[in-house]
């Protein structure tokens, strides 16, 4: 292995090779302390026992030890015939009373709402916020960004006060705000990243030949800060996905979303069913850090090729 | 002369195109400007005031917030207080039939025991002369602490709430001592991450570019994860009963009977928040490495610096920009922790922000909750402020 491999200069005395491998021995204990958390839940959710540790019989590489039955219990929790076979009035049964599927079709709804809310407002804000001649830049920015830093505790005791007061406590409308206001901080911070390296020559150019401000923004600087517009709305996404104290505050049961769900399950029932949902979400932010990854090889090689 | 005047209107020209390119930088920032002050800064400058404001007892009895705010705290208490008092607790039971225990339960958190003296009030037939009457009722009212407690919860502008942070009763001790432990719970997380943070930070940095992308992406996935998710699996693994126990176990380290407590207290805490918290101190550290350039430290070296000197006294200040940036990012952060403490925490990990949840879910007592929030949203502020001074916010990156 290449990364074993000591590449220091012949000079280096042996105390040096051994703090390199020490030093490399610390980095991989590091690693494990960040990867393996995420990674033991993924065995641990086959489990055919409601433990929340490995069996014997898992141990052993025991078929009998593993089963998928947590998985099932996603879409049985909460059935009105779960033991029907399998079918489409099952299915129906599932999606419409399945306590899971009421709290993904919750998340789903708040978050891509929340997101279009995000990203069309931090977006415009960050456009704004990157002209030369933008007023009190500072100080708004710091505004904007605070929903970040302020704990998210004070803040939804906030909304649950004023919402409550304003009629938006318990419905969707109070919990979409609520996430998209969390999502705006990433939205700006990202969108605004992606403007300080857009060369403002470019609109100039283009209302030279004739574009009026809006043809400009929409043919020339749209699609050029679109990445970064991209990443802050996944970030904005993902934030609503994962949002739970809010939830918690201002939601009603009947709008639990999954970390909602989780919470819930944590705190009561302790059951597998967790794990399995856990493992499905890890493996989603895999897929979502994996296609952010290309996409940003591919942007680093759109940049190279002019050039070249 | 001509020229002159051409002049002046071309300068106002300028000044006017330039206002208008103000205007339309800000109508682009305005939307969302708008959404934040509606969702967010109106919802915390009222739950600031809620913890200074409270109209109860002045709303209802407006007289004896009056006579109150005069009485110098000597007894026998003035018959016209007694009178106002008595008059207009009972109106406030004709009002609403809560009312007077919501009033009593506002006196009582002031002075304890102070529930069974006021409902009496409401409930019998009392007759002039008042005070005398209510001394009858009951011995407390001839001395002055009862009285006192309702001039605190009188007047509808007042910072009594914060009152309740004093340590005096054992109830409130709790306050403080949490806010202590928060403090001490962030700065040693911070430590924490500081020092496992470093190492990885100095490994990305420095090794080839494709080697560090794929490793990169383990401090990334754990970021990109759940919350909830990541305090699941560290219950998998922490629990009396979880992954690490058995492990230690079977590899015979450790009595089947003598398995250490690592969940529900301060250590799961401890280690749950690092875990969480540790991408936010590699990213900065990494950010800044990369910038530092290999030759000074050659530099050090060819001048007879041994390696550690060379390290210390060259390369590791040129890293104190991201060191304090992670660091000062992960205390603003633990500070206001609540998820994880919550659901790892038990009774010993819990930090400042699941009191509040805890009043304001369980105990129902909105003023102190909203009089802490106040107090941690101040040191917040006042932290992420200085951040802003130090590092800028727009440096702040996540991928």
């Amino acid at each position: 292995m290449k990364f074993l491999r000591p590449n220091l200069p012949v000079y280096a005395s042996s105390l040096e090779i051994a703090w390199y491998f020490i030093f490399r021995a610390i980095c991989v204990a590091i690693f494990i302390f960040l990867l393996a958390p995420v990674l033991v839940i993924i065995p641990l959710s086959f489990n055919a026992e409601s433990f929340f540790s490995f069996t014997s019989g898992m141990l052993k590489l025991d078929p009998a030890a593993y089963s998928l039955k947590w998985y099932r219990d996603i879409f049985t929790n909460g059935m009105a015939a779960p033991e029907a076979p399998f079918s489409l009035a099952w299915l129906a049964d599932s999606w419409a009373r399945s306590q899971w599927m009421l709290a993904l079709k919750n998340s789903v709804i708040v978050g891509i709402f929340a997101t279009l809310l995000a990203t069309t407002l931090g977006t415009l804000a960050a456009v704004g916020l990157s002209r030369p001649d933008m007023p009190f830049r500072g100080p708004i920015m710091g505004m904007l960004i605070s929903p970040m830093i302020v704990p998210i505790v004070i803040t939804a005791t906030g909304m649950f006060f004023f919402f409550s007061k304003i009629g938006l406590a318990q419905t969707y409308t109070g919990l979409i705000m609520a996430h998209a206001l969390l999502g705006t901080p990433f939205v700006v911070i990202t969108v605004t990243a992606t403007l300080t390296s857009f060369d403002r020559s470019l609109i100039r150019a283009a209302a030279n030949l004739g574009a009026n401000p809006l043809t400009a923004f929409f043919k020339v600087q749209m699609p050029l800060i679109m990445p970064g517009v991209i990443s802050g709305g996944l970030f904005a996404f993902v934030t609503s996905f994962d949002e739970v104290v809010v939830v918690l505050f201002l939601a009603e049961p009947e709008q639990r979303t999954i970390p909602r769900q989780m919470w819930s399950g944590l705190r009561e029932q302790v059951s597998p069913t967790i794990l399995a949902v856990a493992t499905i979400l890890v493996i989603l932010s895999f897929i979502l850090l994996s296609s952010l990854e290309i996409s940003r090889r591919r942007l680093e090689k759109m940049k190279l090729e002019p050039s070249a | 002369m001509s020229l002159a005047i051409d002049q002046n209107a071309l300068t106002a020209r300028l000044a006017k195109a330039e206002r208008r390119g103000k205007i339309r930088a800000f109508l682009l920032v305005a939307p969302l400007l708008a959404f934040v002050l509606l969702s967010f800064v109106i919802p915390i400058a009222n739950l600031v005031t809620q913890a200074f404001y409270g109209d109860l007892v002045s709303s209802n009895m407006p007289k004896t917030t009056a006579e109150l705010a005069t009485w110098n705290g000597t007894m026998p208490v003035p018959e016209s207080l007694c009178e106002s008092f008595v008059t207009e607790f009972k109106a406030a039971k004709v009002k609403d039939a809560a009312l007077p225990t919501r009033i009593a339960t506002l006196v009582n958190r002031e002075f304890s025991g102070s529930l069974s003296k006021l409902r009496p009030v409401a409930n019998n037939e009392l007759s002039a002369p008042y005070c005398g009457a209510l001394a009858k009722l009951n011995d407390e009212w001839t001395k002055p602490e009862i009285w006192n407690a309702i001039k605190i919860v009188s007047p509808s502008v007042s910072p009594r709430f914060f009152g309740s942070i004093r340590p005096e009763t054992e109830e409130n001790k709790i306050h403080l001592a949490l806010f202590g432990r928060t403090l001490y719970v962030a700065a040693a997380v911070t430590l924490f991450c500081a020092l496992l943070g470093f190492p990885i930070g100095f490994l990305l940095a420095h090794l080839p570019a494709r080697t560090s992308n794929l490793l990169m992406i383990i401090v990334l996935l754990p970021f990109w994860t759940s919350l909830l998710v990541r305090t699941t699996a560290w219950i998998a693994l922490l629990q009396q009963n979880g992954v690490i126990n058995d492990t230690l176990v079977a590899l015979g380290l450790i009595a089947d009977d003598q398995r250490p407590v690592m969940m529900y207290n301060m250590f799961a805490t401890f280690v749950a928040m690092t875990h969480v918290l540790l991408p936010f101190m590699i990213l900065p550290l990494y950010s800044v490495m990369t910038g530092i350039k290999p030759n000074f430290v050659r530099a050090a070296r060819s001048l007879g610096a041994t390696p550690f000197t060379a390290f210390w006294r060259v390369y590791f200040p040129l890293t104190i920009p991201g060191l304090g940036a992670g660091c000062l990012l992960v205390f603003i952060l633990a500070i206001g922790y609540y998820i994880t403490p919550a659901l790892v925490g038990g009774q010993s990990g819990q930090l400042i922000s699941n009191i509040i949840a805890f009043h304001m879910q369980k105990t129902l007592n909105w003023p102190l909750a909203s009089a802490i929030g106040t107090l941690l949203l101040a040191g917040v502020l006042l932290l992420y402020w200085l951040y802003n001074r130090l590092v800028g916010i727009e440096k702040m990156k996540f991928a």
